[in-house]
């Protein structure tokens, strides 16, 4: 069973069916036992950074995220998910994230080259940085995923495992430090290749990094 | 390298996908979860429902159709039509939608924009603004293309964008269903005053119309509807031409 955390951040209709259609069984819950008891966790979420990390903070998931990570239960982080796993976010203001994966999320702006566009949404080009990554078991370099955001994880090192260009910025699209993993885009918008991915993490292909 | 988009749109009324020519005498085309599943299949980047249910009776018709859609097409699926309320947006956000398009709300009431961007997300809220020309400038018209607003079409998408809009659809009526050509001129103009994405809609007729647009920097996608339901255009095809004359596109697997 995957538990998909209802911290009252973002749509989960579309996630949620599309673990349906891979055939994963999955609940959308913010109780500790289902928690705990959930064979792997996705952390969803759009929206800001400020109020999601105090949102999961108020619910007191932040602790047991941290803790059930530290057990070695899979965790896989979805935009702005992904985003909370990180050390640190400068989206309006700075605030600190989950921890899970060294480095912080900035806003892109900044540093585009002239002419490219904030949102960074589309489609985009998959760079695989570490192909050998369970979850890209079914994703081959340049295969397109769909992307909506307009802050971006950078300093990840070796947690970087996919990532995608744009406006001369290497985006970090897929990270991962032992069982805990997050994608910048969406899995579950990204057609056939965004499914292989729920599925290699629903089947727990991802549990090998662990 | 993010590619640009090609995205069909499909005007639901009562359930029932139909389309427009230049907003009048609707005729039938087929049924949404349907069409969705064929033009996922085809490499559609996106796709648009437009509610144009004039009846509350017919809204939850609607609604059982976009959650049929969601619950098996993995794209994202932007929703518009009758958006005028904060409630309007949770009401369809609920049943699958990612993104959601306001138009006429939004003219009645700008602080739409803002209140839907703060609550759900930049990355949400799309301006789908219909275009005219009126004595040499571009006005925005409401209701469908019906009401002349008046409003400068250069600085309502400023002001849109500055509210949070995160993504402009720009349609020309003065093309629409005309089916010669995007406006370019209209698009460049519009296009270039913001900094979001721009999806050109009004006029696709052929594959060239896509690559004439696309020539546009400030343009990111591609939206058309009658050429793709009447199947004149087949998604797959154009997407590899248009790779072929050098626009960067995703190309699915057959």
């Amino acid at each position: 069973m995957i538990a998909v955390v209802d911290y009252g951040v973002g749509n989960l209709y579309s996630l949620t069916c599309s673990l349906r259609h891979i055939g994963a069984a999955c609940t959308v819950t913010r109780e500790e036992e289902a928690l705990r008891t959930a064979d792997c966790i996705i952390l969803p979420g759009v929206g800001a950074f400020g109020d999601a990390a105090e949102k999961l903070r108020a619910l007191r998931l932040d602790a047991l995220l941290r803790e059930l990570a530290g057990q070695g239960k899979p965790l896989m982080g979805i935009c702005l998910g992904m985003q909370l796993l990180f050390d640190k976010s400068y989206e309006y203001g700075e605030h600190a994230g989950l921890g899970l994966i060294p480095g912080e999320v900035r806003p892109l702006a900044p540093v585009l080259a002239p002419g490219a566009k904030v949102p960074h949404m589309g489609w985009n080009s998959l760079h695989l940085n570490r192909p050998e990554d369970p979850l890209l078991s079914g994703v081959r370099e340049g295969d397109f995923v769909y992307y909506v955001h307009s802050f971006y994880a950078t300093g990840c090192g070796e947690a970087l495992v996919a990532s995608s260009e744009h406006g001369g910025v290497t985006v970090a699209g897929a990270v991962r430090r032992g069982c805990v993993c997050g994608t910048q885009f969406h899995p579950e918008k990204s057609g056939a290749v965004g499914l292989r991915i729920l599925r290699a993490f629903a089947m727990g292909e991802g549990d090998a990094a662990c | 390298m993010l590619t640009r988009r090609i995205i069909p749109c499909l005007d639901v009324r009562n359930g029932r996908v139909v389309k427009g020519v230049n907003f009048e005498g609707l005729r039938d085309v087929d049924d949404p979860v349907t069409l969705a599943r064929f033009y996922n299949d085809s490499g559609a980047d996106e796709l648009v429902f437009y509610d144009i249910t004039a009846s509350a009776e017919g809204r939850p018709l609607f609604a059982d159709a976009l959650r049929a859609v969601a619950a098996e097409v993995f794209i994202p699926l932007t929703v518009g039509g009758s958006i005028n309320t904060l409630d309007d947006f949770d009401r369809v956000l609920k049943c699958g939608a990612d993104k959601v398009s306001v138009n006429s709300g939004a003219i009645r009431d700008p602080s739409l924009i803002a209140r839907a961007a703060k609550r759900y997300g930049d990355q949400c809220v799309v301006l789908s603004m219909d275009v005219k020309r009126v004595d040499g400038r571009f006005h925005v018209f409401a209701r469908g293309g019906r009401d002349d607003t008046g409003l400068d079409a250069i600085d309502w998408v400023r002001r849109g964008v500055d509210s949070g809009a995160g993504e402009v659809v720009v349609n020309s009526i003065d093309t629409d269903g005309v089916r010669r050509g995007f406006d370019v001129e209209m698009l460049r103009a519009v296009g270039e005053a913001v900094s979001v994405p721009i999806i050109a809609s009004g006029g696709a007729g052929c594959r060239e119309d896509f690559l004439d647009v696309f020539r546009l920097d400030c343009v990111d996608a591609g939206l058309a509807a009658s050429i793709f339901h009447s199947r004149e255009a087949d998604i797959r095809a154009l997407k590899r031409w248009l790779n072929e004359n050098g626009v960067p596109m995703r190309l699915v697997e057959d």
